[in-house]
């Protein structure tokens, strides 16, 4: 890198120049000196820490890609799996539905089925992913000092890529079905905005407890699947009868769910306390899941 | 590209032959885990010790109030039987452990090998590793296409590089991860017993690249059972017992009163090489 001080250095005399280079030596040196001390508070400052976990960023991403190329590697299909496997998954579950409901299910249903089943296993993939991430990235872990945040946050990159291509899926259904394209549409932004929020907040949760309670990972399918039926994914969150609607409420992803139902899918205008309860989770949960993983992580090398 | 060894040269020499300055400071670390003392937690003696109210976990002194200065160009050899403390040492020493007392001050970048940390995803191939090791140790992209060709050549892998790494053999994957380790320009490289990897002429070659390193100014701190080459390799060791420095200084008189202590004669040493 001397190159860009080239010029400088040739108008200045020899003396002058070989006090240049020292300055910039001894600032590159200086700028390479870490410190090592007990945390007092169970936390690491937190200004360095972000400021690491953005420097790196670029290996969250690299890890994320690799996932989703190592998933289906070895495959005939490859990455059209990316699109095969939510159609079959919402294809399976209409047929749930349409057989338990008698038949009286129509195609715009399906098309909210398919949006809320794919938001949701935004978040789902992120937790099971993020579970693992931290058990599986024991060797880095041993071997470099880096701030762990980012296996669980590369997890949550996985799932979202994932969730991408099947968005172009569910588009293409609702201007088939000629389901209404209007301004309400752009709530999907914030609204998957606040899942993905969620989505990293609860994958750093799993993949803490992961590392305590190896046992985790075989309860997730189970915890994720009670989970997908007390959502409104398989049916409209209003057709649920009162008495069982506190325990739609007490589910985080309600709100998030039952809003992109109604705005994207339906046409409506966004119910307000949907937004409100859906940020409060969100935000709440990632605040929750960002204490408990940071202020783990330094274990992390010991436990594995 | 300059590295922060080109930079200390001109420091140094612009400090008119004072005397270089410490590439690590260690101060009075302690380093303290707690484990749980069951290898195998069952669901069983989890609840009879919950009723018991029995607690589970161990502390393990690891290391205890050691303090040292290592000065650039050093390569420190650290000895010691297991459970001595070496391995904690460098997982301290290059901020993967934190310390619980103490301080650790390091000038310059650190590029470890230590659990063979390349190839943590064995599902990728050895390119993706080496990628992703290469960015979680703070490399840029720009950095690591550089060192690329580089870091295969050395590993002598050949197409292996682009197959998943479960299909690397024990010496395949040793021989990428050191290349990696010393490809990185660290100004500090740490070295736990991953002397010997792959066959003997790839031993050589991992040895002469070393001694490059240390021609290049950097400092290197390696942990191994191997006394013959640590006294070849070193110019400084430090024999650790019980999480203590036991003895520090010249390669030659620690190696001497270690043999002595562990009670083996020359014979048994040269066997241990290979």
């Amino acid at each position: 890198m001397r190159k860009p001080h080239a010029d400088t250095l040739r108008t200045v005399g020899p003396d002058k120049k070989a006090n240049l280079r020292r300055m910039n030596a001894e600032a590159r040196l200086a700028a390479d000196v870490h410190v090592f001390e007990p945390h007092r508070t169970g936390l690491p400052p937190v200004g360095p820490y972000l400021r690491q976990l953005w420097n790196r960023r670029e290996f969250a991403l690299e890890l994320a890609r690799a996932n989703l190329r190592a998933q289906h590697y070895n495959t005939t299909f490859g990455q059209v799996w990316l699109i095969l496997n939510p159609l079959l998954l919402a294809g399976v579950y209409f047929t749930l539905v349409t057989i338990v409901r008698g038949g009286s299910r129509g195609s715009d249903f399906f098309a909210h089925l398919m949006l809320c089943l794919f938001a949701f296993r935004l978040v789902s993939t992120s937790v099971g992913e993020g579970a693992r991430s931290v058990i599986s990235g024991g060797r880095l872990i041993l071997n470099v000092a880096f701030p762990r945040t980012l296996l669980p946050l590369a997890s949550v990159m996985t799932a979202f890529m994932r969730f991408l291509p099947t968005m172009a899926v569910y588009a293409v259904l609702h201007v088939a079905l000629g389901l209404p394209i209007d301004l309400e549409l752009l709530w999907a932004i914030p609204l998957i905005g606040l899942t993905l929020v969620f989505a990293t907040g609860a994958a750093m949760i799993a993949a803490t407890a992961q590392v305590y309670f190896r046992d985790l990972t075989n309860f997730l399918p189970y915890v994720t699947r009670v989970w997908l039926y007390t959502s409104p994914v398989l049916y409209y969150a209003d057709e649920i009868p009162a008495r069982l609607q506190p325990i739609l409420q007490a589910n985080p992803l309600y709100p998030l769910l039952a809003g992109l139902s109604e705005t994207v899918n339906q046409g409506q205008s966004l119910n307000p306390e949907y937004l409100a309860a859906g940020a409060a989770w969100a935000f709440g949960t990632l605040l929750v899941g960002a204490l408990f993983f940071v202020s783990r992580e330094r274990e992390f090398a010991v436990r594995l | 590209m300059l590295s922060a060894s080109d930079d200390r040269a001109v420091v140094s020499e612009a400090l008119d032959g004072q005397p270089q300055d410490h590439a690590v400071r260690v101060q009075n670390l302690s380093v303290t885990y707690r484990t749980t003392i069951e290898k195998r937690p069952t669901l069983r003696r989890t609840l009879v010790r919950l009723g018991r109210r029995q607690r589970v976990v161990r502390e393990i002194r690891a290391v205890q109030n050691v303090s040292f200065d290592v000065a650039h160009r050093t390569v420190l050899g650290i000895i010691g039987v297991n459970g001595a403390g070496k391995s904690t040492l460098m997982r301290t020493v290059a901020g993967i452990l934190p310390p619980n007392e103490g301080r650790i001050e390091v000038h310059g970048r650190i590029s470890t090998l230590l659990a063979l940390g390349i190839g943590f995803k064995s599902e990728l191939s050895g390119r993706d590793n080496v990628i992703l090791g290469g960015l979680a140790a703070g490399l840029t992209r720009e950095q690591l296409a550089a060192k690329y060709e580089e870091i295969a050549e050395f590993a002598e892998l050949g197409s292996f590089m682009d197959s998943p790494m479960r299909t690397y053999s024990a010496g395949m994957y040793g021989r990428l991860a050191f290349s990696v380790a010393v490809h990185m320009e660290p100004d500090i490289l740490l070295v736990d017993e991953a002397l010997s990897v792959g066959d003997a002429r790839f031993k050589h070659k991992s040895f002469d690249k070393m001694r490059e390193l240390c021609a290049q100014a950097r400092t290197i701190f390696v942990v191994s059972h191997a006394l013959q080459s640590l006294q070849t390799l070193c110019n400084e060791i430090i024999w650790m017992h019980d999480g203590e420095i036991a003895l520090r200084g010249e390669p030659g008189e620690v190696i001497e009163r270690y043999r002595r202590f562990l009670d083996v004669g020359d014979k048994d040493i040269a066997l241990e090489e290979d």
